[in-house]
């Protein structure tokens, strides 16, 4: 081990780079090796002040024998350590867990996500109206702040949790179980989890659901499935809420599945209206489907 | 706004690894792919490092570029964009094999001699 600097030989990745920068420079700046990777880094206060210089190798492969980096500079040894650790696997450990238990009770969990205001709870209070004589249902609800979509869904008579994030912008596993602990849903029955409204954070985080069903209203750009590619990537079923106002939108829903089949040529689509009820039947069929099978 | 839980996860688990030893430098990899901006991770690494372990340590970032794999012909390519179309083929079912991880590879710390 490089007793300057604390790096290891041969297995630790290292960096070093050549170009000298002064305190104005030096904040924060990018690399681009010659394999299209790019290394960002910004100095601490104390090295701000100085001029120093190191290397990075022309490519990631070369990374891994980089010669140890020289800081003449520095005066504390540093040791290297080895991590390797992938943050979201905390999220995704929990997600697992749920979705174990998911399983175990054969309860069918779908992660409802949408922009605010795409109407996510009034197609769930229609859902669960029409359906409440053939499916179970029990709700956990994410906002921000309030429990107005908790009431709504109390309303119909089925069990809710409702889960303010505060200032956070999605759910995370953790909340989830922290939810089926307190609603004990049924065997056999349904969890509909509304997600924040936003159509970017809920797609990073895994909640242990069978599928995530993105709703878009077309009273939205039907370009947003490209906007937001990481979502509907992610969904195994766009539902296309509010048709019965196509006649009074600038709206083109063939351009829009088009675009949500561009991200992913898998998705399903269905057009509804949680209002007037219409296209409601083909997305019962589907839950009614995915429901028998496990 | 995910990057501030995020960085905060990364906080936590690198102090937690060097059980109260003060981190001089985190190296971070982040995939095109993986909808975490490394401008705001580095900007919320500063903010969330106070009054921790990993106050003043220097955050790298590595970038992994994105890569896909056509489903029907299996050629591979680089993708910007979390989709895209197979240049060999024209398909449009790309499964996506790089570029979506987000992995804190090492951390470096005191060391008295």
């Amino acid at each position: 081990m490089c007793v300057t600097c604390g790096c290891s030989d041969d297995a630790n990745p290292t960096f070093t780079h050549l170009a000298a920068h002064t305190a104005a420079a030096a904040l924060t700046h990018s690399h681009v090796l010659a394999d299209g990777q790019v290394i960002t880094h910004s100095h601490p206060q104390e090295t701000r002040q100085q001029t120093h210089e190191h290397h990075h190798p022309s490519s990631h492969a070369a990374l891994e024998t980089a010669p140890p980096p020289r800081h003449p500079e520095r005066k504390q040894s540093l040791q290297s350590t080895a991590l390797e650790i992938n943050v979201l696997a905390k999220n995704d450990l929990i997600a697992a867990q749920n979705r174990g238990w998911f399983e175990g009770c054969n309860v069918l969990a779908l992660n409802l996500v949408s922009s605010p205001g795409a109407g996510k709870t009034t197609l769930l209070t229609r859902t669960i109206s029409d359906l409440q004589d053939r499916l179970q249902f029990s709700v956990i609800e994410g906002d921000q702040a309030t429990a107005h979509d908790a009431e709504r869904i109390r309303a119909t008579g089925c069990g809710v949790v409702q889960v303010n994030t505060g200032t956070g912008c999605h759910l995370e596993a953790a909340m989830i179980q922290r939810g089926i602990h307190s609603l004990n849903p049924a065997a056999n029955s349904v969890l509909m989890i509304e997600n924040v409204g936003n159509l970017v954070c809920p797609a990073l985080f895994d909640l242990g659901e069978r599928a995530k069903v993105a709703i878009l209203s077309v009273t939205e750009g039907d370009d947003k499935p490209i906007k937001y590619p990481h979502m509907f990537r992610a969904s195994s079923l766009m539902l296309l809420n509010k048709v019965d106002l196509l006649p009074y939108v600038n709206f083109d829903v063939d351009r829009c599945i088009a675009y949500a089949r561009q991200v992913n040529p898998d998705i399903e689509v269905f057009l509804v209206s949680a209002t007037s009820g219409e296209g409601l039947d083909h997305w019962y069929g589907w839950l009614l489907e995915t429901v028998a099978a496990p | 706004m995910h990057e501030l839980a995020i960085t905060q996860t990364i906080i936590d688990t690198v102090a937690q690894q060097a059980n109260g030893v003060p981190v001089r430098r985190v190296v971070l990899e982040i995939g095109q792919l993986a909808a975490i901006l490394p401008d705001s991770i580095q900007f919320c690494f500063d903010v969330c490092a106070q009054d921790t372990p990993l106050e003043g340590a220097i955050l790298e970032i590595i970038e992994i570029p994105g890569r896909g794999r056509c489903r029907h012909c299996g050629h591979e390519m680089s993708l910007e964009i979390p989709y895209g179309i197979c240049d060999r083929c024209d398909s449009l079912a790309i499964d996506i094999i790089a570029g979506q991880d987000l992995v804190i590879k090492t951390m470096e710390t005191a060391l008295c001699v």
